[in-house]
C-alpha cells in the first residue's frame, strides 16, 4: 500500500512490472487482470484495460464491459465479495484504493474461500 | 430406473437405478462447490442447481443433461444499493403454472421464473414486508427453505422461514400473511405473545389430495394443519425427538407423513446411534419406526439435512430417499418397508431430490 501511494504522490506513471502488459495500453488505463472462472466469462480474456480512480470504480468498469461477470467479483450491495482478494501491483489492496493509468489489478481468489469442510 | 439428483458440500451428484436395485453415480457437476439444491423439472426434463461458490456467491444454474454444459440463470440477486446481499439458494421447486419455478433463499427471500428457470425475479411484496426487520435468522442463516404450491393453482402458495414462521398467499404473491396460530416454540418464554415472529419452522409440505392439510416438522414440535396452514395441531407424540428436519409424505393418502427425528437441538444425530423413519398413517395420531429391514440400527450418529429427503410415486410403491451429513444415501422402493444403501462415501449431502423412471 505505502509503495502505491507513494508513486501516486512522486506522480510515476510507469509500472514496475510493465513487461507483463500489452505495449498498447500500458500507459492508457490500468489493466486489470483475471483467472479461470472469471477470464472466461470475460470473453475468454485475461486482460481488461479500464477506466477508473478506484478498484472498486475499476471492478464496476469490469460488469460493465463484461456483462456475464455480474455479481461475481461484486455482491448486490457493491462489496467485494468475502473470499475475493484484490492485488494492486502485487500487493493487498481494498476496494476504495486509488488506481491510475500504470497499474495492474490481479483479481484472485483467496485460500480462505476453501475452508468449508 | 429412478434418478436422484444428490446436492452435496463437493458437487453434485446424479445417480441412477432401480429402486431396491442397485445405484450408481452417472455424472458429477460443480466439482469442488456447494451445491445446495438441484431438482429435474418433468415438465421440461431440465435440471436447475442452487450452487454457492465461496468465492464467487450464490448461483442458479440449468441443464438438460447434468453431466453436459450448464447455463447460469439471470435475476438470481437482491436489489442493487441495499444493504443486503444474497447469501444462498435453499431449495427450488416446480410451480402449478406452465414454466413456473420457485426459489427460495437467504436472507428470507423467494424468487419466481416463468420461463422453466433461465430467468428469476424477486418476490418484492415479501422483500417489503413492513415485518422483516423483526426477521431473525435460524443456524443456518435466514432461509426460505419450504415452498409448498397448492395442487392445481398457481395463486396459492404457502413459504416457510427460519426463523420467521409460515406465510400464505392467496394472490399469487402480491401479498402475504402469516399462518402460526398454533406453534409453540420452548425456544421462547412462555408468555411470548402470540405474534412472535420468530418462529423456526424446519420443514413444510402438504397432502396433496387433501390440499388444506400441512405437515410441518419445527424445531422442537411437529404439527398438522387442517385449514391450509391458518392453524397448527401438535402432533408430536409417540415420536423418540420432535425434533429434525426432513418431511415426506404420501401423496397418495393424506393421513400418512414421514419424518427422521433427530435427539436435539443440541445432539443433532439419530437417537441411540439408530437411524429410523418414523411414518403415521392416521395423520400424526401414532407413529412407527421404518427401518428395521435395511436401516443402520447400531452405532450409526446420521444428520439428515431439510432438503436430504424426497419421494416419488404414492402408495405401497412409494418411493424414498434421503442423504446424511456422512455421505450415506438410502433408499426404500416400497414405502418404507425395506431399505438398501444407494451411495456411501459422498461428501456430506445436503440434499437429495427423486425423478421417478
Amino acid at each position: 500500500m505505502s509503495s502505491r501511494a507513494g508513486r501516486r504522490l512522486d506522480g510515476m506513471t510507469q509500472p514496475r512490472h510493465d513487461d507483463a502488459r500489452p505495449r498498447e495500453y500500458a500507459a492508457a488505463m490500468p489493466v486489470v487482470r483475471l483467472r479461470q472462472p472469471l477470464k472466461r466469462l470475460a470473453g475468454d480474456r485475461a486482460e481488461h484495460p479500464l477506466e477508473g480512480a478506484t478498484v472498486l470504480e475499476l471492478m464496476h468498469a469490469l460488469e460493465r464491459a463484461e456483462p456475464a461477470t455480474g455479481g461475481w467479483i461484486l455482491d448486490e450491495r457493491g462489496h467485494i465479495r468475502r473470499h475475493i482478494n484484490v492485488f494492486l501491483n502485487g500487493e493487498r489492496c481494498e476496494a476504495q484504493t486509488p488506481v491510475c493509468g500504470a497499474d495492474r489489478v490481479d483479481v484472485l481468489p483467496a485460500i480462505s474461500g476453501g475452508a468449508t469442510a | 430406473m429412478s434418478e436422484l439428483m444428490v446436492g452435496t458440500r463437493k458437487g453434485l451428484f446424479a445417480l441412477a437405478g432401480e429402486p431396491g436395485g442397485t445405484f450408481g453415480v452417472v455424472a458429477r457437476a460443480f466439482a469442488g462447490e456447494t451445491v445446495e439444491n438441484a431438482v429435474r423439472d418433468p415438465r421440461s426434463g431440465r435440471v436447475i442447481a442452487s450452487v454457492t461458490s465461496a468465492f464467487y456467491g450464490p448461483k442458479l444454474w440449468y441443464a438438460d443433461d447434468p453431466g453436459g454444459e450448464w447455463q447460469q440463470a439471470e435475476g438470481i440477486a437482491l436489489p442493487e444499493g441495499g444493504d443486503a446481499a444474497l447469501e444462498r439458494i435453499w431449495t427450488i421447486v416446480c410451480g402449478e403454472a406452465d414454466g413456473q419455478l420457485f426459489a427460495g433463499g437467504d436472507p428470507g427471500v423467494l424468487f419466481e421464473s416463468r420461463d422453466g428457470g433461465e430467468t428469476w425475479a424477486l418476490n418484492r411484496a415479501l422483500w417489503e414486508h413492513p415485518s422483516r426487520p423483526k426477521w431473525q435468522p435460524g443456524g443456518g442463516g435466514l432461509c426460505l427453505h419450504s415452498i409448498v404450491t397448492w395442487p392445481g393453482d398457481p395463486q396459492r402458495l404457502a413459504i416457510a422461514v427460519s426463523a420467521a414462521g409460515v406465510w400464505l398467499t392467496d394472490d399469487g404473491g402480491e401479498s402475504w400473511r402469516r399462518g402460526n396460530r398454533g406453534l409453540r416454540p420452548r425456544y421462547l418464554p412462555e408468555d411470548t405473545p402470540e405474534d412472535e415472529i420468530g418462529l423456526c419452522v424446519h420443514r413444510l409440505h402438504r397432502a396433496p389430495a387433501r390440499p388444506e392439510r400441512l405437515f410441518m416438522q419445527f424445531h422442537g414440535g411437529v404439527y398438522r394443519s387442517d385449514d391450509a396452514g391458518e392453524s397448527w395441531t401438535d402432533i408430536a407424540a409417540g415420536l423418540p425427538s420432535d425434533f429434525g428436519f426432513p418431511l415426506a409424505i404420501d401423496p397418495a393418502d393424506p393421513d400418512c407423513a414421514y419424518l427422521i427425528p433427530l435427539t436435539g437441538d443440541t445432539d443433532r444425530v439419530t437417537p441411540d446411534g439408530v437411524v429410523r423413519v418414523y411414518e403415521t398413517r392416521d395423520a400424526g395420531a401414532t407413529w412407527r419406526p421404518r427401518g428395521e429391514d435395511g436401516l443402520p440400527s447400531e452405532h450409526a450418529y446420521l444428520t439428515v439435512l431439510r432438503e436430504a429427503l424426497d419421494w416419488a410415486g404414492e402408495g405401497q410403491g412409494l418411493e424414498l430417499y434421503f442423504g446424511a451429513t456422512s455421505g450415506d444415501v438410502f433408499g426404500s422402493g416400497d414405502a418404507g418397508a425395506s431399505w438398501f444403501n444407494a451411495a456411501s462415501r459422498l461428501p456430506p449431502v445436503l440434499s437429495v431430490t427423486v425423478t421417478p423412471g
